[in-house]
């Protein structure tokens, strides 16, 4: 393990944490200090096999690691081309692939003596996550969610409280995911001595987004070997794809498979009710310019004069005006492709996947599934394509009841 | 040397504390503000700090972000900003005026384009909070070429060995923030900020200011005394935010400005 980080680490962020002109590390004067202290003491944890012990062993007895590579037969037969695997990330311990970071976070938060913990939360997975790995290490936590979010995501923040976390709901600006991030930075500004920023995705200033991907890349790793035991030593997926709000469960897939150019990669973003100038969806890269925000330089949704717009999609955890710096640089290389998919082209999907395969997704990886179901009929059948189920879909089912018409109470 | 040089040169003579104070422009309009800008001076403000707002101030507590919301809902744009600093300039060629705000909409419209506009329309000096010495190749460096004063924050939490990277580039004075914390956050103990200000004395030939935190006269007293002078802008902007009139904001400036310079 140490040994793979350190040589997928050489090549990017650079010292001052870019990935070609993204990324960097714009933040207060008093947050760069900590930031530095944070740099400091990941690059010692990821070169520490007892760190990596440490997560390996949890990954395994509290996460459930590794997740199943699943071969969708029916879904393959269905759609009647490639072969598509689904990378099971939706059953890890709490239901998605955001548990991964946290636990690597919060160990190296025990290791810097931090006491208290923050984070920022969309739909509540990140928030959950947080909390859950707070409660098993006796950490005081704080998920800062905006006040909109706090309303449509109700059984989320009733998890957070039952796990012992303070949800503190934010009505500052518009009350979203934004918002929420920007009072998280307000919480650290503020309380730098005992407490330790956990963001939930692979964002943020340097050292953060590379931090996060390490930490995720264990998905596509275990893609790796687990392919090559069902379909052939050496066999890698043709086509990698996932769907991405900031982008990390879309990093620890596409990672690993980043200098193996006959892998193909798509990043999906959400189309909301279409990518067009009246800004309802949340494609940061397709419908955005590069700018400057929560500490980093990234594709952002944002008006002529560099004013944030709030981003729409009917899914909360993709609902965010950015991305991850390393997918905008991705993006500029032409190393992966970012498509957009629809709020109803999603929800088809996620019936489909309901249906065929007996599993629920979460509204995220609906849309990755949304994108496969447009390829993958076109494709050979000896074309594999793995798609990252990054979570479940128990926290949507009210919102897809109502687009679809149906009362829950029946 | 810019007018902020010149400010600092003439207090100095005059034996007396700075006193800055903060406004957000475009708050809750143009013409409102606008107004207030131009009595600060009368008021006994040293030098204007002019808020550009964002949408996304997360260095600011609700007092300033609340004065954004009112300005950009008001249709503040930077344009706007930039017109308000040529209105104000027609009338008082001395103040010198910081503009105060976060990187976004200066990348937006272009880090050349907005510096050639920003010393047109006679702008002094910039502070970008979001901006630290490690970003110095973004705006810093590039403002002070074109003649601005790039004013940093210093912090409780820059230690001895990070201060040298902080003041390398700085220019017209030094703003130390006195509470780890948002704008508008708890007040400072000028006992506290003492020993802090020296700190950075013994590193610079600059003026420290120091703000955040302070809301009353005998406040800015009390921290004006321990450094070259003091920065007000959360209990100003308060006051514009209650929508008290013109003539009231001012008459609270003039106090605060009054308790500043008796230090």
């Amino acid at each position: 393990m140490p040994e793979d980080l350190i040589n997928s680490y050489m090549t990017g962020p650079d010292e001052q944490g870019r990935f070609g002109m993204f990324g960097g590390r714009f933040v207060s004067e008093t947050l760069m200090p900590l930031i530095l202290d944070l740099e400091e003491r990941y690059e010692f944890a990821k070169t520490d096999p007892t760190f990596w012990a440490e997560m390996d062993w949890l990954w395994k007895h509290y996460v459930g690691r590794p997740s199943p590579l699943y071969y969708a037969e029916r879904l393959t037969q269905h759609l009647g081309g490639a072969k598509i695997y689904m990378k099971r990330d939706e059953l890890n311990h709490t239901g998605a692939h955001k548990i991964n970071n946290v636990l690597g976070q919060i160990i190296l938060a025990r290791r810097m003596g931090k006491t208290r913990i923050i984070a920022e939360t969309g739909a509540g997975q990140h928030g959950v996550a947080t909390a859950t790995v707070c409660a098993k290490f006796g950490l005081q936590c704080v998920v800062y969610m905006g006040a909109h979010d706090v309303e449509r995501q109700a059984p989320n923040v009733f998890r957070m409280k039952l796990l012992g976390a303070e949800v503190i709901p934010v009505t500052s600006g518009r009350g979203t995911l934004k918002d929420a991030m920007n009072d998280a930075l307000r919480d650290w500004v503020t309380n730098v001595r005992d407490t330790f920023y956990c963001i939930g995705t692979v964002a943020g200033p340097h050292p953060y987004p590379a931090m996060v991907r390490d930490f995720q890349s264990i998905i596509g790793k275990e893609v790796r070997w687990q392919l090559a035991e069902q379909e052939g030593e050496g066999r890698l997926p043709d086509t990698v794809i996932a769907a991405i709000g900031g982008g990390s469960n879309a990093m620890g897939l596409f990672y690993p498979f980043l200098d193996d150019p006959s892998v193909g990669i798509i990043g999906v973003e959400a189309g909301g009710k279409g990518v067009d100038d009246r800004m309802q969806h949340c494609a940061s890269l397709t419908g955005g310019r590069p700018g400057v925000l929560h500490g980093n330089r990234t594709y952002l949704l944002q008006d002529l004069d560099g004013q944030i717009l709030e981003g729409f999609s009917i899914s909360a955890g993709l609902d965010y005006p950015g991305i991850g710096p390393e997918h905008a640089w991705l993006h500029d290389t032409k190393r992966a492709q970012y498509v957009s998919i629809t709020d109803a082209e999603a929800l088809e999907a996620f019936q489909l996947c309901c249906k065929l395969e007996g599993i629920i997704p979460a509204l995220e990886p609906a849309h990755a599934l949304a994108h496969v179901m447009k390829i993958a009929p076109g494709l050979p059948a000896d074309h594999i394509i793995v798609m990252n189920m990054c979570g479940r879909g128990d926290k949507d089912i009210f919102t897809v009841a109502k687009h679809l018409g149906q009362d829950m109470k029946v | 040397m810019t007018r902020i040089d010149d400010t600092f040169a003439r207090l100095r003579q005059s034996g007396k504390k700075a006193f800055v104070s903060y406004i957000m422009a475009g708050d809750p309009d143009v013409p409102t503000a606008l107004a207030v800008m131009r009595g600060l001076p009368g008021a006994g403000v040293d030098i204007i700090e002019l808020g550009l707002p964002f949408t996304d101030p997360m260095a600011d507590g609700s007092t300033i972000q609340l004065a954004g919301q009112r300005a950009l809902e008001g249709g503040m744009t930077v344009d706007a900003t930039l017109q308000m600093v040529r209105d104000f300039r027609a009338g008082d060629q001395v103040t010198p005026i910081v503009l105060m705000g976060y990187y976004n909409p200066i990348y937006a419209r272009g880090v050349d384009l907005f510096l050639n506009q920003a010393i047109a329309a006679g702008i002094d000096g910039l502070i970008v909070v979001d901006l630290p010495p490690e970003e110095d190749a973004e705006l810093c460096i590039p403002a002070q070429a074109a003649g601005l004063n790039f004013i940093r924050l210093a912090t409780p939490t820059t230690d001895a060995k990070r201060l040298p990277t902080v003041l390398r580039n700085t220019s017209g004075f030094v703003y130390y923030v006195s509470v780890t914390g948002t704008t508008g956050a708890a007040a400072a103990q000028a006992g506290d900020v003492a020993p802090e200000v020296a700190r950075i004395k013994a590193s610079t030939d600059l003026p420290v200011i120091v703000g955040f935190g302070i809301n009353t006269p005998d406040q800015a007293r009390g921290i004006a005394s321990v450094a070259d002078g003091c920065v007000v802008g959360s209990a100003i902007v308060k006051e514009i935010g209650a929508g008290k009139p013109v003539a009231e904001v001012l008459a609270f400036v003039a106090s605060l400005a009054a308790g500043a310079h008796s230090a």
